[in-house]
């Protein structure tokens, strides 16, 4: 019943208007407009750097997910702060701290694979103990966490609740482990935090193209959220219709009595 | 008054946690002996004197967290096994005392565990700790103990009733309680005289514990009732 | 792998990750709204 309600193929006559508006959709070609500059001239256009190299054009794909994963973790931080705090029945907020994770999660992704090997590049290895890596890992794993808890709730709003309860704590948790791991490598000579963008001599082109990047990913960030969590609604709605339907046919075959 | 029937609540529960425990002695006579087994599993795996006794400090706490899973997923599922949680919830006993309660109730059982566990450090990995290193010690396990048992009362109850917690525990733990085992390993170490650590080194990071600590003891007592109700 | 393929592979894997992501958010979305009634979709 709360199962994959996707593969349920009744189509509702009155269902005729689709997931996008207006606004998703210029921020949508937005998106693709910023995307497309930034992969062009990160790739081609912009100089590559005099100590790294061609390496540097990682730097155009790397900050901004990194920028958008502590971004998505915000926002469902506050979403779910929001929801505990609002008490009101609408799962708005929830969605929205869902939809901010499912994206967050994947850029969090994006960000470790591309900086270890941005890493392998300039430093050498692919893994450093550096503070913001070691966060932006454990950050990961608390989402993933977060996205499991999501995974198993049973109503939508014990499903908000939990949720809620659980990105709340990692508001809290995630500070401490970056205070403490900033602590732990301190001790270490490299006290410095390391970062491949440490020594980069930037010219106008080249912050103009990571600027883009910024935005570019920004845009495609926000398209992704309102989509899901438009996606996460209908879910809910279909769970819910998938629900009634089967008590009302329980108690067709009972009769008039649920069993 | 609320503050008097909140501590009142928390040694009621904190008592029959503890009852419950010394009737059945599954901490002393599985846990603690499964923490040891760890210990000694660390020797065959790392099979170097020189560095068993560097690293003692924070193999101590390594083993104390794989126990902890155990330990906090105990302490809750003898809530659920009857319903005794929500029986509790539903009768408006204050939620607050309850955390404080359960909590309490961790924080002995693990105490014992770690004492033992610093006891099999010293025989297994050969450290030693001087009477002037004692306080450190004791003051780190305390405010690390007080730590690990808020967040294990705080995850335990949130996943207390949910289908899949034993797996799903430790990965929503472990996150929380890196700082713990940071700070806790720093600590010992310089209470061991390890890892060229002098004793006076330790005391930030017992404040780390400290903080840590604070944190999660504030959070839970004001976030507990929202944690258990469905 | 060279400098360029580790670079490319950069692009490759956070494009490629964001591409898949946007097809199957459209895919599903669609599939979804042919079941829901536009009345229950507060965006129409």
């Amino acid at each position: 019943m709360y199962g994959d309600n996707d593969m349920n193929h009744d189509s509702t006559p009155d269902a005729v208007g689709g997931v996008a508006t207006t606004t998703s959709r210029t921020i949508g070609v937005l998106a693709i407009v910023a995307m497309t500059w930034v992969l062009v001239s990160g790739l081609f256009l912009t100089p590559a750097d005099i100590n790294q190299g061609d390496a540097v054009r990682i730097m155009y794909v790397h900050v901004p997910t990194a920028w958008i994963a502590y971004l998505a973790f915000i926002v469902t931080g506050a979403a779910s702060l929001a929801w505990l705090l609002k008490k009101s029945p609408s799962l708005a907020f929830d969605r929205v701290a869902g939809a901010s994770a499912e994206v967050g999660v994947l850029f969090m992704a994006m960000t470790l694979i591309s900086g270890s090997l941005w890493g392998r590049l300039t430093w050498g290895t692919f893994w450093v103990w550096d503070p913001r890596l070691t966060t932006t890992a454990f950050l990961f794993v608390t989402y993933i966490g977060y996205l499991a808890v999501r995974g198993l709730g049973g109503s939508p709003q014990q499903r908000a609740q939990r949720s809620a309860v659980i990105a709340s704590l990692a508001v809290l948790e995630i500070p401490l482990v970056h205070f403490s791991v900033v602590l732990w490598r301190s001790l270490h000579q490299s006290a410095s935090v390391l970062r491949p963008d440490g020594d980069v001599k930037m010219d106008g082109l080249m912050l103009f193209t990571l600027f883009s990047g910024v935005l570019a990913f920004t845009f495609t960030f926000l398209w992704l959220v309102i989509h899901r969590q438009r996606m996460l609604l209908m879910r809910d709605v279909v769970g819910e219709k998938g629900l009634e339907a089967a008590i009302r046919e329980r108690r067709r075959d009972h009769g008039g009595v649920v069993a | 008054m609320k503050s008097q029937s909140t501590l009142r609540i928390a040694r009621v529960v904190a008592g029959k946690d503890l009852q419950i425990e010394f009737r059945s002695h599954v901490v002393i006579n599985r846990i603690v002996p499964f923490a040891a087994l760890v210990m000694v599993m660390f020797a065959f795996a790392l099979d170097d004197d020189l560095l068993l006794a560097r690293v003692a400090g924070g193999l101590v706490w390594l083993a104390t967290l794989f126990s902890l899973f155990i330990i906090v997923q105990r302490s809750f599922a003898i809530e659920t096994a009857d319903g005794a949680l929500d029986a509790l919830r539903v009768a408006g006993v204050n939620p607050a005392g309850i955390f404080l309660g359960k909590a309490l109730a961790l924080v002995v059982q693990l105490f014992l565990l770690e004492i033992t566990l610093i006891g099999a450090a010293i025989v297994l990995y050969r450290v030693h700790v001087e009477p002037s290193s004692a306080v450190l010690l004791v003051t780190c396990m305390f405010c690390a103990t007080l730590g690990l048992a808020f967040v294990g009362t705080i995850f335990g109850g949130l996943a207390a009733g949910m289908r899949g917690r034993e797996t799903l525990l430790p990965l929503l733990m472990l996150p929380a309680i890196a700082p713990v085992l940071i700070g806790a390993t720093k600590a010992t170490e310089a209470a061991f005289n390890t890892s060229g650590m002098v004793t006076s080194e330790g005391w930030p990071w017992v404040g780390l514990l400290a903080v840590f600590a604070a944190v999660f003891g504030v959070g839970g007592l004001s976030a507990f009732s929202s944690l258990i109700e469905e | 792998m060279s400098d360029a393929g580790f670079i490319v592979l950069s692009y490759a894997v956070t494009g490629g990750s964001i591409l898949v992501l946007v097809i199957v958010t459209i895919r599903r979305g669609r599939l979804l709204s042919r079941q829901v009634a536009d009345q229950d979709k507060p965006w129409i």
